[in-house]
């Protein structure tokens, strides 16, 4: 509304209606026009970083919705966000990964690396660019060292832990803002290694979330043991005290005399059950394995390292021996806001044909595992291995081994798939046994609490 | 900082005491630069900053290399008969990370990501380097006859990925069996020996087995000795609780610290943190954890082409001159011609396309110089046919002179019409004009003193 009119000019003129000449109305409103600048101005300077970074995102956008990006990682068949992710890599001093082979077609907006060509061909030796740690972690990523969804969000934690002790602050600058910056580029890093797990990603936005938490008053030291007390909390609460959980609580779905079906190398799985095993009951398991990673045998010797009965088929061998299997208990990778159960490749096989012989699946997971995303297959997220790991050693591959040479043939090597949710019956997590399609409630209370 | 590299440069050259009694090893030219810039420009090449480099004090006065890194010089004393476990032990408080060892003789092209990442990755004790060795078909000067036989052969066990080192025996320390341990065997029971293989004298090494070395001194050579006790440790355990019960008493009495490299080992590996969570292991015939449970591992990267010469024999010095003029172009940033820019060349077509002629370097009319190495400030008249040589600096060949396949070394001077084929000039020689000789070795008699 405008400013009551000055006294003054009310009495002595009679111009306009308003009782103020032209001059005057726009001197009012070039005066008005300052004051909500300075006011602008003031509250720039008072907000907080946080609120500096929230705005950006909501401004390309209309306030309530907010704009999805299509992650890069899935993109790999657009050259312009090749081009941006290149720009960006390079802008943080970390090389980008060729791909490798003829993809399949289906799978072209995959990368596709090979295990040959890792990415400190192109760093320098003593790596100054990135912490030799994380070097070390990406390398072992990389070449398939660190397999499985909770080793490798263990092994993440341990090395931000590492980071964050050898990190010093830089003058003139805040710990909560440049730590965060920094550990930008390893996580990109990683990333070119091997696409980050959804475990490892949860993970990471606690810990940024913790660092740019982090109130300005506290000394580097004590920000740093606060730090490292929060990983440290929660390696302790999401994954071990998570697995004591559902290791309890799957006890009471395992009956004497059970014959329980297990596929590929879950540590959750077979914790539980060595954990079932040391409490007394009694049941025998099935190992089923499927090539080229060949994980079952990993489940095998440690199951039969505590002395449980186990008999180890492949996976094409299934319906001859479900008809003896009471239940079917399965690890996952993640698990989806729709309820879909993203596990190694196989998976969503072994539950369909237990669907079809009426036997029931449990499957068991930690909430840190729980993922946002919905996806009903499992062609628009997934990972690509090496194709070359389905080469097999010795005479045996003569015939594949030269396949890059011919146009026709493309190898697929895929490590995930997804389960839909009415093929499951029951997940097990440290919050209680729910079913499927309570996913998005836990998600909406996990929110809720952060 | 992730690395540290060293390289020894203290070594005598003592199988090519004809060159090295005048030059000292580290400073022999190849290709017309001092033998020590080729590691020090493959460190530089792959982003190293810093090198602490252990060599004498006459060769450090002598030095002189143009190189964007910071070299740290260590002089250990010439007198004192010091090994490569023996200088690391006295450089050891500089070393504060792991540790990059090269040997100054080492020439190659490898890409040296491939020994560093099987080091980092399965967080090895020992990452080395090696090499199928040909036979150098060069000729070499003074050898009379068939070619001796090559020295003491060394059997290397490597498992079935070929990556991981298993067994090092060299011919010398067996009587007449070859022994292989039985827990070796229960361990990886697939096992490749391989003879005929080339030592880079490269090495990883972590912190602490330079901590080991420090305290325990009975260990001179890297080589010879730590390497072999490393990689017979991976599969011996510690000491047993019985035998600690019964040294017991002589611990009491003696107060020893353990000089088993067990006690130094820091356990900080990733693979181990967590093992009952991953799903790998590094072996599938039974029931054990991932490595055994061993905690000492040796790796090696066997290199299946490209060049990689230790150049501490004559016939491998002679092989070595002539790989350098097609590896040159690639190493050295910017590019440098082979004939030098200063170098004066009258007939520049008489001239081979890979011969390398240093600065200031005259060269007269007529004369034809073929796959040939010429060093700098050399006088070469007219009329001079020179094919297959190796010319170190500062060498005057007068007219006429015919030379195939010789090694001329410093100030040596050539004098009118010699015709010289399969020899070794020493330095400052001199030749009789219109002298013939063929397969000799000419040096001084004060050289052959050393002898």
């Amino acid at each position: 509304m405008p400013a009551p009119v000055p006294s003054e000019g009310l009495a002595g003129s009679e111009k306009l209606a308003g009782g103020k000449s032209k001059a005057e109305l726009r001197a009012e409103r070039r005066a008005k026009q300052e004051a909500d600048r300075a006011l602008k101005q003031t509250k720039k300077v008072e907000s907080t970083p946080a609120a500096a970074l929230a705005k950006p995102r909501l401004q390309p956008s209309e306030p309530q919705s907010m704009v999805k990006r299509v992650p890069e990682h899935v993109q790999v068949d657009d050259p312009a966000a090749q081009k941006r992710l290149a720009k960006k890599l390079e802008r943080q001093q970390v090389p980008l990964r060729p791909d490798y082979g003829a993809k399949v077609n289906l799978f072209s907006h995959l990368h596709q690396y090979s295990r040959k060509m890792p990415l400190t061909q192109q760093m320098s030796i003593p790596s100054t660019a990135i912490h030799p740690a994380v070097v070390r972690l990406g390398l072992q990523y990389s070449q398939g060292l660190l397999n499985g969804s909770n080793a490798r969000c263990l092994a993440l934690l341990q090395v931000f832990r590492q980071v964050i002790r050898d990190y010093s602050t830089p003058p003139n600058e805040e710990l909560s803002r440049d730590l965060v910056a920094r550990l930008k580029p390893y996580i990109s890093f990683l990333n070119q290694c091997r696409p980050l797990s959804a475990s490892m990603g949860n993970a990471i936005k606690y810990l940024k979330k913790e660092i740019s938490g982090l109130s300005s008053t506290l000394r580097e030291e004590e920000a740093k043991g606060k730090l490292q007390g929060s990983i440290d909390g929660y390696v302790r609460e999401k994954i071990q005290l998570a697995a004591e959980a559902i290791s309890k609580y799957a006890f009471e779905k395992i009956s004497d005399g059970d014959v329980i079906l297990v596929y590929g190398c879950s540590s959750l799985v077979s914790r539980t059950l060595c954990d079932a095993h040391a409490n007394g009951r009694a049941f025998r398991v099935i190992v089923v394995d499927s090539r080229p990673r060949l994980e079952g045998r990993d489940t095998l010797r440690r199951l039969v390292r505590k002395g449980i009965r186990c008999t180890y088929v492949m996976i094409t061998a299934i319906s001859y021996m479900l008809p003896e299997v009471s239940k079917v208990l399965l690890g996952a990778h993640a698990l989806l806001a729709n309820g879909s159960v993203m596990s190694r490749v196989g998976t969503s096989q072994i539950a369909l044909v237990s669907k079809a012989y009426n036997v029931p699946v449990l499957v068991c997971c930690e909430t840190y595992k729980f993922c946002e995303r919905v996806q009903t297959d499992s062609f628009v997220s997934n990972e690509l291995d090496d194709p070359d790991d389905l080469i097999l050693p010795g005479k045996g591959g003569a015939h594949l081994r030269g396949w890059k040479e011919n146009s026709s043939l493309r190898l697929l090597n895929l490590v995930y798939d997804v389960t839909p949710p009415e093929l499951v019956d029951l997940v097990i997590t440290d919050l209680g046994m729910i079913p499927c399609t309570s996913v998005p409630v836990v998600l909406r209370v996990k929110n809720v609490e952060q | 900082m992730e690395f540290q590299a060293v390289v020894m440069a203290a070594g005598g050259g003592s199988r090519m005491m004809d060159l090295t009694s005048s030059i000292p090893k580290p400073l022999l030219p190849v290709g017309n630069k001092p033998l020590i810039w080729y590691p020090l420009n493959l460190l530089e090449r792959i982003g190293f900053e810093e090198v602490i480099v252990v060599t004498t004090k006459e060769v450090q006065k002598l030095l002189n290399l143009d190189t964007k890194m910071k070299l740290d010089i260590v002089c250990i004393p010439d007198d004192a008969d010091m090994g490569t476990a023996d200088s690391i032990r006295h450089i050891h408080q500089k070393i504060k990370t792991d540790v990059l060892v090269l040997s100054c003789d080492l020439i190659t092209d490898v890409a040296l990501h491939e020994v560093v990442d099987l080091f980092r990755a399965h967080d090895a004790t020992l990452s080395m380097l090696m090499k199928k060795a040909h036979e150098p078909t060069e000729m070499v000067p003074g050898q009379k006859g068939k070619k001796k036989p090559v020295e003491q052969r060394d059997f290397i066990g490597v498992d079935d990925t070929g990556k991981r080192l298993l067994f090092m025996a060299n011919e010398a320390d067996l009587d007449e069996e070859l022994v292989i341990k039985r827990s070796l065997l229960q361990k990886h029971p697939r096992m490749h020996i391989r003879t005929g293989l080339a030592d880079a004298h490269l090495y990883c090494l972590k912190k602490y087995v330079v901590d080991f070395l420090a305290e325990n001194r009975s260990l001179t050579s890297i080589r010879s000795e730590l390497i072999p006790y490393l990689v017979r440790k991976q599969f011996s355990s510690p000491a047993s609780l019985r035998q600690r019960q019964d040294n017991k008493e002589q611990d009491q009495k003696k107060d020893q610290k353990s000089l088993d490299i067990f006690s130094y080992v820091k356990g900080d590996s990733l693979l181990e943190f967590a093992p009952d969570k991953s799903c790998w292991n590094s072996h599938s015939a039974d029931l054990n954890e991932a490595f055994h449970g061993g905690k000492v591992r040796c790796y090696v990267h066997i290199m299946k082409e490209g060049l990689c010469y230790r150049v501490n024999t004559l016939g491998l010095y002679i092989e070595a001159n002539r790989q350098v003029p097609k590896l040159l172009p690639a190493l050295v940033c910017p590019e440098e011609p082979l004939v030098h820019v200063f170098a004066q060349v009258t007939d520049r077509g008489l001239v081979g396309s890979d011969s390398i002629i240093g600065s200031s370097t005259q060269v007269g009319e007529k004369t034809s110089i073929k796959h040939s190495i010429i060093g700098s400030m050399c006088t070469i008249k007219d009329r001079v046919k020179i094919t297959n040589c190796i010319i170190m600096n500062s060498v005057t060949i007068e007219e006429g002179c015919s030379l195939q396949s010789c090694l001329i070394c410093h100030n040596a001077v050539i004098e009118k019409g010699a015709d010289l084929r399969d020899c070794l000039i020493g330095s400052s020689q001199r030749l009789e004009p219109k002298s013939k000789h063929v397969n000799e070795v000419i040096v001084g008699s004060e050289q052959l003193m050393e002898i």
